[in-house]
């Protein structure tokens, strides 16, 4: 017969919905509106999982998330096997397929329960005494096999093929729970306007009322008022059902975790599997109510054994009776209501035993009447059933009592756990996790709390019930479990003390108690009593252990949210192509580390590349240099105050190589510093620290040396470079240099000219030492460029080659040379240190005694004494192949150029044992090395510069736009480019500015100006970004005719970002998957612009319309903040549009 | 995640801010006069309260601005920020 312990009537249940399931090898009949554990109780299904320590045989203790027992395996498919699921929280479905736990080889006959019948040698905190020595044999002996023995389900073994997404959300008013106290408070605070999310971890909101057939407030049924109260709500609210909230942060910010498509048998493609909320409330109203607490007897852990007010859950809510012969045992009243509501559903009820001297009240007289016997001060002494219990003895030890089900109540709990989080936040607390258990006061109070006047409501059909009482202490026995989960008893405890563990914290760690997945939800305060009887001690004064997150768990999937794959990580990609390169990550950036051609090695590749630059000429992708524009009447002072080198002296025209120390003196970057005009410099920095030295500049300006009349502009994606070297460099760049005389221009200069059409800047310098230019172009003509030269013969190189090239010169690589402690002196600068222009950062370190030491490490060559021989960066370099290391190698390659290895290191006091051997060691024996000078290649004589005709560039290749997926709620398109220009000003400067361009900067934090074609947008206090129609030229120029007096700064950024406009009722939403500002249009109102992150990027989000968004994003990151919106998106994706377009 | 008022652009996410240490720190006038103990302090030594501590912030990823914060270390509770010219907040 299929489900013969269906009702024939009632409950919250589909009975026109059927649904099939199987559990292990069984397949089985439930209902829609089912869980797991319903349906396996609807058939007789009771055994349902093994205990973590001693596989002892455990059934269904609960009907909701505090479940201890009930774990099983859900498997969805490959990759899609998900352990330790609490059958009372999983939704029937067509088609789940759920195993049970932690038995070898089935749940009925299993092998490891045999440990069971040795529990007495694992006592707490065996772990720790029985297997200490030796140390090899845990690893090779008893981990496995203790492995083996205890655990509950195992990981998934392949890759997760679900999405999952995170959302971050704002409102007034949280409320955590959805009983009875959740919707009244969403009552209360839906009638003031205010936004408010309602979150509860059931599939249906309600809580106990589902389970109160009997109860009417204001006239309806329970669950028909929870139905009426819902739909009343008003649009300001959202309802979130299967979320929990799983912790609390601070700021008020709380974690979410909402189930979206587990309980659908066929999820829509595009649905993510699981939404992780970052919510930031207002207030919090926590209505999470309480949970039921077993009682602690000999043998309580057998299935068949549950707590009371579950089994009303069953059967009131699922239409399922939990057994046919039932004794209850509770020290709280409201277990009287199970064994009347069961009497009447046709259980038989043998017997109520209280632990409670003498029961009185409505409730218990209810029962009393019924014929039902009641023990009264009395408990359990023992139980008896192989795989269900059979029978209880009572503690007269001469009752036995036949039955298949053993109803428990010890009294309920409040679930303070996430309140415990708060930090003092803004919190109120309703209903019964505040201890309030008459439910028309649970009610007003919740609507008050909610914001409005205390609600009064006729709540009818509910017994006056007793408050729940602190509980008995059980005496020390080997199968009283205190937490069913990870197998702890009152006997353990003891055991604990007993070795003189007394703090309730201890008392955790050494049993192991309320560290299982469930957190101790029902041994919590039973732990807290056991222990206080052990030490004679008052239970309230031994305090609880600390409530973390997640209250529930949650699926590592759920965390990792969208920052899987391609959005992991933001891969920074250059203007310039590289189709043919073999690609590597550095510092952000996608680079090419060679250019190999059809069956080249890499290291062939780069010995071809690195000597075509020494013999020849060639080129490299150098665009992710940082570069800054410096641009005020005391730039050349703030340079002096910023690097260790003379600025002042530094002539329009002329660059030079510049090093910037920390104020502790060590050297942090390295850079060259072009000047442009007196009031103009151009500064790159390394592709790495790029944005630290923006950072450190702002730092100094804004807090250091606030007087100075300087501004910072990052032009960094402004311009692409290429790095043509060697020494015919300048005749192949002469044919298209039409403005300048390239053979005069002189080592360290740089220039504004054209390469063809295209406005560049010119330096002559190099990383390579050879002849050779930088050329500064615009991104969108990079490519043109590229492709023009490399039509003439030029050999493309990568970074690999890059690397050897400067290290063959000696010139220092950041963060491979340097480290923090490094000195210009111990990299053979101190020449770069300007002693007499005045102070500077990092000057004042200079002097200090351990800066100064002759030992200090420094830089030097090593050549291995055996040519072919290449060292190991990082390796440590010694007198005699052992003992005290003398400093490591810091760079190390082949040279093609010098036919053998070379390496660069830092060796204590280096300089003064040029010409010494050292020793390298390494696994294999010492290397063998020879001190040197830091420069191995000399720097070649200029070759004479020959000057040959004109030549043209190669056209211009139109890139497509990007098209995005279609979705009528959420539209995306790349914008046309724009003139855009970086203003920063004072306040007068400003104003002048404004009027010179026509559209006034707005004074307004966050908030924009739009003035015909023209728009100023605020991102600083003296920072504007100004748009423009492409090709609005003059538009710089009339910017920049500001009053001498009033200096600032323009800089034109036009190819710095590229524009994305995110249009539709789900605009604000998708970026909120990715962005945590607050989007509502009260707070974030049409007109409104700020960088911002969006994801890992940084955007400037600016409100165009209600629902019109435009995102300038930095160039580099189009492809990833592209990929992003995509990927949020896609839930909105139209119907006929499955297929991912390629990002652009 | 931090919610930091920024005296500028209001309550923004942690995650658009970048630390920056303890505030009030000054660098001496005149580095040269400072002599090697007092300039060690200056690089290296730091206060570590429970509790009450004032720290430099960055809207790094808003207005850019450097600005002073009052945040207890044991409740993560911001008292209040200010600009870098101004009086902590009592
Ligand atoms: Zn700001």
């Amino acid at each position: 017969m299929t489900q013969p312990f269906r009702t024939a009537s009632g409950g919250q249940i589909d009975r026109q919905r059927p649904i099939r399931f199987s559990f292990d090898d069984r397949t089985l009949d439930g209902f829609a509106g089912d869980t797991l554990a319903s349906a396996l109780l609807a058939n007789d299904v009771h055994l349902v999982g093994r205990s973590f320590k001693y596989h002892r045989p455990r059934g269904i203790l609960s009907a909701g998330s505090e479940e201890p027992n009930a774990l099983v395996t859900v498997d969805r498919g490959p990759g899609r096997v998900t352990p330790n699921l609490r059958a009372t929280q999983i939704e029937l479905h067509d088609g789940l397929t759920a195993t049970s736990q932690n038995r070898v080889p089935s749940l009925r006959f299993d092998l490891g329960a045999v440990a069971g019948l040795a529990a007495p040698v694992l006592p707490p905190g065996f772990v720790y005494k029985t297997f200490m020595r030796p140390v090899s044999f845990w690893k090779r002996l008893y981990e496995p096999a203790i492995r083996h023995a205890a655990g509950l389900g195992r990981a998934p073994g392949q890759g997760d093929p679900d999405r999952y997404a995170h959302q971050y959300a704002h409102c007034d008013v949280l409320i955590i729970g959805g009983g009875a106290a959740g919707i009244a408070a969403a009552l209360g605070a839906s009638a003031t306007g205010a936004r408010v999310i309602l979150c509860d971890e059931q599939a249906e909101f309600g809580g106990s009322l589902l389970s109160e057939p009997g109860v009417t407030i204001d006239g309806w049924a329970a669950p028909d008022w929870v139905r009426e109260a819902l739909a009343s709500l008003g649009e300001s609210v959202t309802l979130l059902p299967r979320t929990t909230a799983f912790g609390a942060y601070p700021g008020n910010l709380i974690g979410l975790a909402q189930r979206l498509t587990d309980h659908l048998a066929q999820p829509a493609p595009g649905m993510p599997r699981e939404r992780l909320w970052h919510v930031r409330a207002g207030r919090v109203i926590l209505a999470a109510g309480a949970i039921e607490r077993p009682l602690v007897f000999p043998g309580n852990d057998r299935p068949g054994m549950m707590l009371a007010a579950a089994a009303r859950t069953y059967l009131h809510r699922y239409g399922v009776k939990v057994g046919s012969r039932a004794v209850v045992v509770t020290a709280d009243d409201s277990a009287y209501r199970a064994a009347a509501d069961l009497h009447a559903a046709g259980v038989a009820v043998a017997a109520v035993v209280d632990l409670r001297p003498k029961p009185i009240g409505p409730a218990v007289e209810a029962v009393r009447a019924l014929g039902i016997p009641i023990h009264a001060e009395m408990t359990i002494g023992g139980t008896a059933g192989p795989r269900r219990v059979d029978s209880v003895r009572l503690a007269d030890g001469q009752t036995i009592i036949a039955c298949d089900t053993v109803l428990m109540s010890g009294g309920w709990t409040p679930s303070v756990h996430l309140l415990a989080q708060s930090r003092g936040e803004a919190w109120t607390s309703v209903g019964a996790c505040a201890g309030t258990i008459d439910l028309a006061t649970c009610l007003r109070d919740a609507t008050e709390a909610g914001g409005s006047q205390p609600g009064t409501f006729a709540v009818a059909g509910l017994p006056e019930l007793a408050p729940s009482a602190l509980p008995l202490p059980a005496l020390p026995h080997p199968k009283a479990f205190v937490d069913f989960q990870n197998d702890v008893t009152t006997r353990d405890i003891a055991t604990a003390t007993a070795e003189g563990f007394v703090s309730i914290e201890h008392i955790k760690r050494y049993t192991t108690i309320g560290m299982a997945t469930d957190q101790g939800k029902t041994s919590n305060i039973n732990t807290i009593v056991a222990l206080a009887a052990q030490i004679a001690q008052d239970p309230r004064a031994i305090g609880f252990t600390t409530f973390r997150p997640p209250y529930t768990p949650v699926t590592f999937g759920t965390v990792a949210g969208r920052c899987r794959g391609d959005l992991f990580a933001p891969i920074r990609t250059s203007p310039i192509a590289s189709a043919d390169a073999v690609p590597e990550e550095a510092a952000g950036w996608q680079r090419a580390r060679c250019y190999p051609r059809t069956g080249e090695t890499i290291a062939a590749a780069t010995a071809r590349e690195c000597l075509a630059v020494r013999n020849d000429a060639g080129m490299a992708d150098a665009s992710t240099l940082g570069k800054i524009e410096i641009i005020g009447p005391d730039a050349a002072v703030f340079l002096n105050r910023i690097y260790t080198g003379d600025f002042t002296t530094l002539e329009p025209g002329q660059c030079r190589y510049a090093l910037l120390l920390g104020e502790d003196g060590f050297v942090r970057d390295d850079g060259i510093v072009a000047r442009l005009a007196a009031d103009r410099f151009h500064v790159t920095t390394t592709t790495g620290n790029a944005a630290f030295v923006l950072h450190h500049m702002e730092d100094y300006l804004q807090t250091g040396f606030p007087g100075l009349r300087v501004w910072l502009t990052s032009v960094t994606e402004q311009w692409a470079v290429i790095a043509l070297q060697g020494p015919r460099s300048a005749e192949v760049l002469a044919p298209f240099i039409p403005d300048i005389e390239l053979g005069a221009m002189p080592r360290m200069s740089v220039r504004e000219c054209h390469l063809g059409d295209i406005p560049i800047r010119l330096f002559r310098c190099g990383f390579t030492g050879e002849t050779g230019f930088e050329i500064y172009l615009p991104p969108d003509s990079a490519q043109r460029a590229w492709d023009t030269l490399r039509q003439r013969d030029v050999t493309s190189y990568g970074t690999e080659a890059m690397h050897i090239l400067r290290a063959e010169m000696g010139f220092i690589h950041i963060g491979q040379e340097t480290d923090g402690t490094v000195t210009a002196d111990d990299l053979g600068l101190g020449w770069m240190i300007s002693r007499d222009k005045g102070d500077f950062i990092g000057n004042r370190s200079l002097s200090l005694p351990e800066l100064t030491r002759a030992d200090r490490l420094q830089l030097v060559g090593l050549l291995p004494n055996e040519p072919a021989m290449v060292l190991e960066e990082g390796a440590q370099v010694t007198e005699a192949g052992q003992g005290p290391s003398l400093g490591h190698v810091t760079s190390s390659y082949r040279s093609a150029t010098l036919g053998r290895g070379f390496a660069l290191a830092l060796v204590a006091g280096g300089r003064s044992r040029i010409g010494a051997r050292l020793r390298v060691p390494m696994p294999s024996g010492a290397i063998e090395v020879t001190v040197t000078d830091r420069v191995f290649v000399p720097r070649p004589a200029e070759r004479p510069f020959v000057p040959s005709p004109p030549l043209p560039l190669l056209p211009a290749v139109a890139r497509p736009a990007p098209v995005a997926r279609p979705a009528a709620s959420v539209r995306l398109a790349a914008l046309a480019p724009a003139t855009l220009l970086s203003v920063r000003a004072g306040p007068g400067a400003a104003t002048a500015i404004g009027m010179a361009i026509g559209v006034l900067l707005p004074t307004v934090p966050c908030r924009s100006v739009i003035a015909r074609e023209r728009a100023a947008l605020w991102l600083g206090p003296d920072e504007w970004l100004i748009q423009a129609p492409e090709g609005s030229t003059g538009l710089e120029a009339l910017a920049r005719r500001a009053p001498a007096d009033r200096p600032a700064s323009v800089v034109d950024v036009s190819q710095r970002f590229r524009a994305l406009e995110i249009a539709g009722p789900r605009a604000a939403w998708c970026l909120n998957g990715f962005c945590a500002l607050d989007l509502d249009p009260r707070a974030f109102p049409v007109g409104m612009c700020t960088r911002t992150l969006l994801g890992q990027a940084e955007v400037v989000l600016w409100r165009i319309g209600g629902e019109v968004f435009h995102i300038d994003v930095p160039r580099s990151l189009v492809p990833y903040v592209w990929a992003c919106l995509e990927e949020a998106r896609l839930e909105f994706a139209d119907e006929s549009a499955s297929e991912t377009p390629a990002a652009g | 995640m931090l919610l930091i008022p920024c005296p500028w652009c209001g309550p923004r996410p942690e995650n658009e801010f970048r630390y920056g240490g303890q505030a009030h720190l000054a660098r001496p006038e005149d580095p040269a006069a400072v002599d090697d103990a007092a300039w060690g302090d200056y690089l290296y030594t730091r206060d570590n309260p429970k509790g009450r501590h004032a720290e430099r912030w960055r809207h790094l990823h808003g207005c850019g601005r450097f600005f002073n914060c009052i945040r207890d270390t044991v409740t993560d509770r911001i008292a209040g920020t200010y600009k870098p010219a101004e009086a902590p907040p009592i």
